[in-house]
């Protein structure tokens, strides 16, 4: 009996410390952070019920919410295609059949490793209106560079390049799936008369899309959550030209101490993520293309189109 | 697949361009770190230092208490990635070698954390640690990573699932409990996952700004990437200090990721998988 009874709990002992985490350090505070976004939450004296106070008070009367909004979907909108046009094309560089293809996937990967706060201190360096050494090669070929993290036409555009220098974690995943295509798809196709660009477009792209989706479902949470690199960069400004969304909530809760305000704050954001991946997962069926489909394609014959549908 | 030379000297051409944009802003700054003030800000900017003034590392290491930054960094790090290594291995082993009541379920639980913004849970968890009396001490940073990690331990779990499943059997039948099976039969065969868990948690946590930021408040307590920043605050018209500091805190996470790099590249390919 007590025997059965052991055999029955092992596998939840097993599992019991990610239980009491979740619990404690994911659920409850989600919970707890729901109930404190319908409360005026000050750090130092007691809370008081506010019903939907916080959320109508941002939609209706704080203009630094929409221009937050604004500044983050903007950054998203650029920030995620770039960089997934950029990690896709070092993917390809780094997968050709060439010598040393393996000491510049390292160097590319590189910044990745990297703390935030060390790319911030190289690209405010870098990007300095003075004697930045960004400016001076552009003033080689008769460029004359903007004050990039002083000009508020151009310090967005700073954090987004910046943030791009991550790029190789994006690369790696890219890579490790377009290495594990198989080369007589290609052999076939070069067999017919394609060429790179043809077979890029309709063996390597299709196959990756399942990729290309998980790659864009996480760039963009992690866009939306960008804090690190405008906190050290920027510190929002300037004239709050990069105050995103993420330093928006942070400040509300730990510079103006409004705990409820910031905790209504974060609902929103985790709503819009919610239902921006939601239509992407939506949209998927579209475009992405899964193996499973196409084993069974090519058991139907055709091998060398493993192109879309 | 054979190539054409004209497209082998494009592809080299290309990869050189690529090598230069994401390497030459850290030798740049390797040579700057020996120059002096003046030169660092000198425009038009030159490569290398006139004269190598080693001392700068010194001089900037003395600035600020490092070597207590970095000490916490080391505990912090060497921290969590004890307790990663020991909590996602278990909750990967029970997860990938039974079958009970709930389980997909709770698997399903455990993805869908990973969706949740940091924004969302911060302000709740602050208040926690403030009530446990954690607010200024390393243990907001620590203790956590004793109860798993839901990426981690889906990394572990990928792998476990594709052992076969007779795997213990033998082991059962000379009567090993489950805690044995776990310990002296899989983590030694899960090697490969746990050095890529640790080395990527390493240099996660290495890295963290904001957590350090959030719960450290006395300079005694802050790790590195923290003091790094507050140096950048204070001294931000000196630049020389500022780039050894940074040119020392880059060097580990590059080391170990050097190391493990065939890891790291063959655990990426075994999580989308």
């Amino acid at each position: 009996m007590d025997k059965k009874l052991l055999r029955k709990g092992t596998p939840y002992f097993f599992i019991l410390p990610w239980i009491i985490g979740f619990l404690v350090f994911t659920a409850g505070p989600l919970v707890l952070s729901l109930i404190m976004s319908f409360f005026e939450w000050p750090i130092t004296s007691s809370p008081t019920f506010r019903g939907l106070g916080n959320y109508i008070e941002m939609f209706t009367a704080d203009k630094q919410f929409y221009k937050s909004l604004v500044i983050t979907l903007k950054y998203a909108a650029i920030f995620v295609p770039l960089n997934m046009v950029i990690a896709l094309f070092l993917a390809m560089l780094i997968t050709q059949p060439v010598k040393g293809v393996k000491i510049y996937r390292t160097i590319f990967y590189i910044p990745a490793v990297i703390s935030g706060v060390a790319i911030s201190i190289i690209w405010s360096w870098i990007l300095n209106g003075n004697y930045g050494a960004l400016n001076y090669l552009l003033s080689l070929i008769g460029i004359d560079g903007p004050n990039w993290l002083v000009d508020p036409a151009w310090a967005l555009f700073a954090v987004i390049m910046a943030s791009a220098f991550g790029v190789g974690t994006m690369m790696l995943i890219f890579y490790t799936d377009i290495k594990s295509i198989p080369i007589d798809l290609y052999e076939a196709a070069s067999l017919d008369g394609a060429n790179p660009a043809r077979q890029f477009f309709s063996i390597t792209l299709p196959i990756i899309t399942p990729t290309i989706l998980f790659n864009l479902i996480t760039s963009l949470i992690s866009a939306f959550q960008q804090l690190t690199l405008v906190m050290l960069l920027t510190k929002g400004g300037p004239l709050n030209s990069t105050y995103f969304y993420g330093m928006y909530t942070y400040n509300n809760a730990f510079k103006h101490h409004k705990l409820g305000y910031a905790s209504a704050n974060a609902w929103v954001m985790f709503v819009i993520i919610l239902f921006l991946t939601a239509i992407v997962f939506k949209s998927s069926s579209a475009w992405v293309f899964y193996e499973a489909e196409a084993k069974s394609a090519k058991k139907n014959g055709k091998s060398g189109k493993g192109g879309k549908r | 697949m054979s190539m054409s030379k004209t497209s082998k000297v494009i592809i080299y051409v290309l990869l050189t361009i690529m090598a230069l944009y994401f390497l030459s802003p850290f030798v740049y700054m390797f040579f700057t770190t020996f120059k002096t003030e003046a030169e660092a800000i000198a425009y038009p900017p030159t490569l290398f230092p006139k004269k190598w003034l080693v001392g700068n590392f010194l001089d900037a290491w003395n600035a600020q208490p490092f070597g207590t930054y970095l000490w916490n960094s080391i505990l912090v790090t060497v921290g969590t990635t004890a307790g990663q290594l020991l909590s996602c291995s278990l909750v990967a082993f029970g997860f990938a070698r039974y079958n009970f009541k709930g389980k997909n379920v709770l698997f399903m639980i455990l993805l869908s954390t990973m969706m949740i913004p940091w924004d969302v849970t911060m302000i709740p968890q602050y208040m926690e640690f403030k009530v446990f009396g954690w607010i200024n001490t390393l243990k907001p940073l620590i203790v956590p990573a004793w109860f798993g990690s839901a990426y981690y331990i889906f990394l572990m779990r990928q792998f476990l699932m594709g052992i076969p499943k007779d795997f213990e059997e033998a082991a059962r039948i000379d009567g090993a409990n489950a805690f044995q099976i776990y310990w002296k039969i899989f983590m030694p065969i899960m090697k490969p996952q746990l050095i890529l868990v640790g080395v990527l948690n390493m240099i996660s946590v290495w890295n963290d700004y904001l957590g350090p930021l959030i719960f450290l408040q006395d300079r005694s307590k802050f790790t590195l990437a923290l003091g790094l920043a507050s140096f950048k605050g204070v001294h931000s018209t000196q630049i020389i200090p500022m780039l050894c500091i940074t040119v020392i805190m880059i060097l580990p996470p590059i080391i170990v990721f050097l190391f493990a790099q065939k890891h790291i590249v063959e655990g990426t390919s075994g999580s989308i998988k």
